[in-house]
């Protein structure tokens, strides 16, 4: 970082680093440049977080009012395909650090290989996710007005006045699941996209020891996506592992 | 101070602790820990425990500039103060005793 050195030391810095085209001329040295992008990554992923975390607040509030109706809800979905892609992510940001570190090693070929499996994994991710979505359309569980819950899905304690709201803030919960899921799914596709230029430069030996910012920053974005799925996993498809049939239908 | 590259060993241990506390989480939320409050705390735990590794080190944080960990913490911060203060109304409209 730059400190008020004298105007000697200041320009015999940035003499020395002139060389290198990767240095936009507006940042003394590559250190400094390398650091203002991952704080303004990180700036960026910030305002993701309270982008997100609106929703998870809509969650807390309803989820506290409606605990039940929530656990019911829940334990339809298949929890088993949802740790399946738990793994897929966590895997997938096993490798997008890998490609990372072989960006840093200078490896093309390596950095290319692991940027080729983090992406299809993301496929994957959203490829189980389209099948879950789809069984909840078959199933009527999309919240529209075309929006059914069956009466035997409901627990047979429930008294018979409560029944009928009860299918309303179900409804509520797979608003919630559509709306963060969906989201979550978004910002994949988002990084895929993101993944295919950066394997499209990373072949061309576009990224080296010296300047490899976009796979660096691509990674923090990757491991953000990873994190909101860690928190979206437990909180929609376990909560009501332990009260009902774990496993979908 | 140049950029700090994490071993792979170091990945693949933390690759490790993640599978290991998904299964965790996955295991305990079968358990009937007795109440749905203490599931949750314990599913939420082990959520934290996870992003943290993830944030620390693949996301570098561990190796990172003082102004990166308060921008860092500084979100988490404001993530706190909205569900903080949000739920501190909802949780205590039970409180009231006048009809509303």
């Amino acid at each position: 970082m730059a400190h008020a050195e004298t105007l000697d030391a200041h320009d015999h810095t940035a003499a020395t680093h002139h060389a290198s085209s990767n240095l936009a001329h507006h940042f003394d040295n590559l250190e400094q440049q390398r650091e203002a992008g991952s704080l303004g990554m990180w700036l960026f992923l910030v305002t993701e977080i309270m982008f997100f975390g609106g929703l998870f607040t809509g969650y807390i509030i309803y989820r506290t009012q409606h605990p039940q109706a929530f656990a019911i809800a829940s334990s339809t979905l298949d929890w088993k395909l949802g740790a399946i892609n738990t793994v897929v992510l966590i895997v997938s940001s096993l490798t997008m650090a890998l490609a990372v570190y072989f960006a840093q090693m200078g490896s093309r070929r390596m950095q290319v290989v692991f940027l080729v499996v983090t992406m299809l994994l993301g496929a994957t991710f959203l490829v189980v996710k389209a099948f879950e979505y789809a069984d909840k359309f078959e199933h009527h569980h999309f919240p529209s007005t075309n929006f059914v819950w069956e009466d035997k899905d409901i627990p047979a304690s429930v008294p018979a006045e409560q029944r009928e709201t009860m299918k309303f803030h179900i409804q509520m919960f797979y608003w919630i699941y559509f709306a963060m899921t969906g989201l979550h799914a978004l910002h994949m596709i988002i990084g895929i996209g993101a993944m295919m230029f950066l394997i499209f430069y990373a072949y061309r030996g576009r990224y080296t020891p010296e300047y490899h910012a976009p796979v660096e920053l691509t990674g923090l974005y990757w491991h953000f996506v990873d994190i909101v799925w860690i928190f979206l996993f437990p909180l929609l498809y376990l909560l009501g592992a332990h009260l009902t049939h774990g496993g979908g239908h | 101070m140049s950029e700090h590259i994490v071993s792979k060993k170091l990945y693949f241990v933390i690759f490790g602790a993640l599978m290991v506390l998904t299964v965790l989480t996955v295991w305990v939320a079968n358990i009937d820990l007795g109440s749905e409050k203490l599931n949750t705390v314990v599913a939420l735990a082990i959520a934290v425990t996870k992003a943290v590794l993830v944030v620390l080190y693949f996301m570098h944080v561990r190796y990172s500039s003082r102004l990166t960990w308060i921008v860092v913490a500084g979100g988490f911060l404001w993530l706190a103060i909205m569900v903080g203060l949000t739920m501190s109304d909802y949780l205590t409209r039970g409180f009231l005793t006048y009809p509303r």
